[in-house]
């Protein structure tokens, strides 16, 4: 096999690449905090809500779970225009992330809700707080600690799962690689480098999850 | 919208298009499943090997970490990428879709070695060392003592993994491999309503995925350690 | 000729030093009991023993023979020789009684199933257990898991046996079952070194009595010597404060 590998001329793109990395932090961050958002909305109306809105979000749930992310895109950027509404790649990339990320955010942050443990509830109340400082000094600090592993796993999930934007034409770092390697046609090179890239970025969410967890929540993880 | 699905809904369910779905479908369950079994084999034998204490499988080990904390952290879509074009000169007639078990391969490995290599740290050191005491070899401890029982550990995220992965496999499409998304955008280029073939595919998808998700769920309640009694 | 032969034996843990040099000897049929304070090494002289810790320096023989413990053939066949049974049971938890007692004989030393399971019958019997044959180990108590585990180590037929605290991690009113079950074996003449608190139990069943501390052996003696009139200072706090209780 007579191939070279030249990595300076994907080096001298680095600049252009490590952008491309920016807008990836820029879909993970926008859809994971929608996401989160919309899904405790999401995980009270499923405990807390009448029965046809939990089944509703039920079946939310486990429809958007059990479907891969990219077919989901695809409905919306194929077959909404059908319906007069024609989104941009951004856009249906963003949309379909964020409503696929709620789903799994509904799941996470109900199961935190539900573990609060009646007894401090039962103790908030006989001391007579209000159902908002019983939201905020009981069951908040408690869901929040249960939640940040599973929270924390899932964000480094949505920076690799981002990667599909690509396939949409939205030039975040995976769709740079492929412009990028489409001109210099050195794909392994080019594609090894972004490789590195994602497992740095990972490896630097990774790190500041576990400081944050430690420090703000107090849950103990591998820093390394 | 719904008009157009209506409308066009007769002919797109003929009986070869579905036999083409199904068949597409078959390749995304095929894809999984040789994923999840090379995965898992390939896993235990990494996690095996991990629990060496040997001297001499020091480079060997290290080079399974730096593989599977490599692995588990580049986009699934970027190794298809990078399997692809790497494939490409080695292997001049490698089909595309063999191309994707490699790169499906390649990404089960190394995360179910991390599920397995749980399971087996699940196991109390106290088994192991009776074994030992036994002049049990590490081959037989590994059969007889350890694999049973860390097999319950190993088994729902096992399950877990094998839900998302199926869903994973719909990458495989941009290179070309006919499965399930790929005959979805076969029907839509063909001029079927999007809705209507997009819709048909998630469906297949969630009869794939949502059965394997119930049983994981089960077994998880049923494998839990702390309800034996 | 001595059966078990242990001279200057030393091993570490890490860095930290946790037997010093330890001599000690057991003829044939004898009941050697090590005493001592917690720490004192007691229990990592019968993982070394037995190859679970690769001792650093010392020699040990059996009936004679020096063992290498950096051959792991020498081990093997010291493993048939020397069985040993935890403080903590470590029956298999995935087999049943029966299968735990003929694991080994069968797959190892791949004698005759019908053979084994004859064997194993008559040692469950002997340790009282044939009746649970078929339980697994998470159905019986801990004494009961303790009994089983002398069987299984009785299977391979041993020549000496090593009993590391067995009954230490046992409710009080399951000490006395295994205490019989032990009691018994020793009148059946096969060699033992017995690692115990149960002072009383001790002192009623050895032939000799090793005062163990801080890695080393103290002082060596009979039961009578030992409990009544110890010689070494540390030996006489050690009796004197079990004593008092």
């Amino acid at each position: 096999m007579n191939y070279t590998f030249q990595f300076g001329e994907v080096m001298a793109e680095l600049p252009y690449l490590l952008g491309g990395a920016l807008v990836t932090l820029q879909i993970v961050f926008f859809t994971f905090f929608l996401g989160a958002a919309l899904g405790l909305m999401g995980a009270l109306g499923k405990v807390y809500g009448p029965t046809p809105l939990r089944k509703v979000i039920s079946a939310y749930v486990i429809f958007i779970t059990n479907t891969p992310a990219l077919v989901q895109i695809f409905v919306l950027y194929y077959a909404l225009p059908d319906a007069g509404i024609l989104l941009s790649s951004m856009a249906a990339v963003l949309i379909g992330l964020t409503l696929n990320s709620t789903a799994y955010l509904t799941e996470i942050i109900r199961a935190g809700v539900v573990s609060v443990r009646q007894a401090e509830m039962d103790a908030a109340i006989g001391l007579n707080m209000t159902r908002l400082q019983i939201l905020r000094y009981v069951m908040l600090p408690h869901i929040a600690k249960t939640i940040f592993a599973p929270l924390s796993n899932f964000f480094i999930w949505l920076m690799l799962g981002s990667s599909i934007a690509a396939l949409f034409g939205v030039e975040e770092l995976t769709g740079r690689a492929i412009n990028v390697s489409s001109v210099n046609l050195r794909t392994i090179e080019t594609f090894s480098v972004v490789a590195v890239i994602y497992i740095g970025l990972t490896l630097i969410a990774s790190m500041s999850l576990a400081l944050l967890g430690r420090f703000a929540f107090r849950v103990k993880a591998r820093v390394f | 919208m719904f008009e157009r699905l209506l409308f066009e809904a007769p002919d797109f369910f003929t009986y070869h298009n579905v036999v083409f779905l199904l068949e597409a479908a078959a390749r995304t369950l095929g894809m999984t499943l040789i994923g999840c079994t090379v995965g898992f084999i390939a896993g235990l034998l990494i996690a095996v090997l991990r629990q060496s204490a040997n001297p001499w499988t020091l480079p060997l080990r290290v080079i399974a970490i730096a593989y599977v904390e490599t692995f588990r952290r580049i986009p699934f879509l970027v190794i298809i990428f990078i399997v692809l074009y790497a494939i490409q000169p080695l292997l001049e007639d490698a089909s595309l879709l063999t191309i994707a078990t490699i790169a499906i391969c390649l990404v089960s490995t190394a995360f179910l070695s991390e599920i397995v290599r749980a399971g087996l740290e699940s196991v109390p050191k106290q088994q192991i060392e009776g074994a030992r005491t036994l002049n049990f070899g590490a081959a037989r401890t590994l059969w007889y003592v350890v694999l049973p029982q860390a097999w319950r550990v190993i088994l729902p995220p096992a399950i877990a993994f094998a839900v998302m992965f199926i869903k994973d496999t719909s990458l495989a499409s941009h290179i070309g491999v006919v499965e399930l998304t790929f005959s979805g955008k076969m029907f839509v280029n063909r001029g079927f309503s999007p809705l209507l073939g997009f819709g048909a595919v998630l469906v297949l998808y969630f009869l794939l995925s949502y059965p394997l998700s119930r049983l994981g769920t089960y077994l998880e309640k049923r494998l839990d350690p702390s309800r034996r009694s | 000729m001595t059966h078990l032969d242990v001279r200057d034996l030393a091993c570490s843990y890490g860095s930290e030093k946790i037997l010093k040099g330890v001599t000690l000897s057991a003829e044939k049929g004898e009941v050697v009991s090590l005493i001592g304070p917690s720490g004192s090494g007691k229990s990592t002289l019968l993982r070394a023993l037995v190859g679970l810790t690769l001792p650093s320096a010392g020699e040990v023989r059996v009936a004679g023979k020096a063992v290498d413990y950096s051959s792991r053939k020498s081990v093997r066949e010291l493993r048939s020789q020397l069985a040993i049974v935890f403080q903590q049971y470590n029956l298999f938890q995935n087999m049943t009684v029966m299968r735990n007692v003929t694991i080994a004989p069968t797959t190892i030393k791949k004698r005759p199933k019908a053979e084994v399971e004859a064997l194993a019958t008559e040692l469950l019997a002997r340790v009282g257990m044939e009746a649970k044959h078929d339980a697994y180990p998470e159905e019986l108590s801990g004494g009961q898991q303790q009994r089983v585990a002398i069987a299984r180590a009785l299977a391979l037929q041993p020549e000496i046996l090593l009993l590391d605290e067995v009954t230490s991690a046992l409710d009080p009113e399951r000490v006395n079952e295994v205490l019989d079950t032990i009691r018994r074996l020793t009148e059946e003449g096969i060699t033992m070194l017995l690692v115990s608190h149960e002072m009383s139990f001790v002192r009623e069943v050895s032939t000799r009595v090793v005062m163990m501390d801080d890695g080393k052996v103290v002082e060596t003696g009979t039961p009578s010597q030992i409990f009544d009139s110890p010689t070494h200072e540390r030996t006489r706090e050690f009796v004197g404060m079990i004593l008092k209780h």
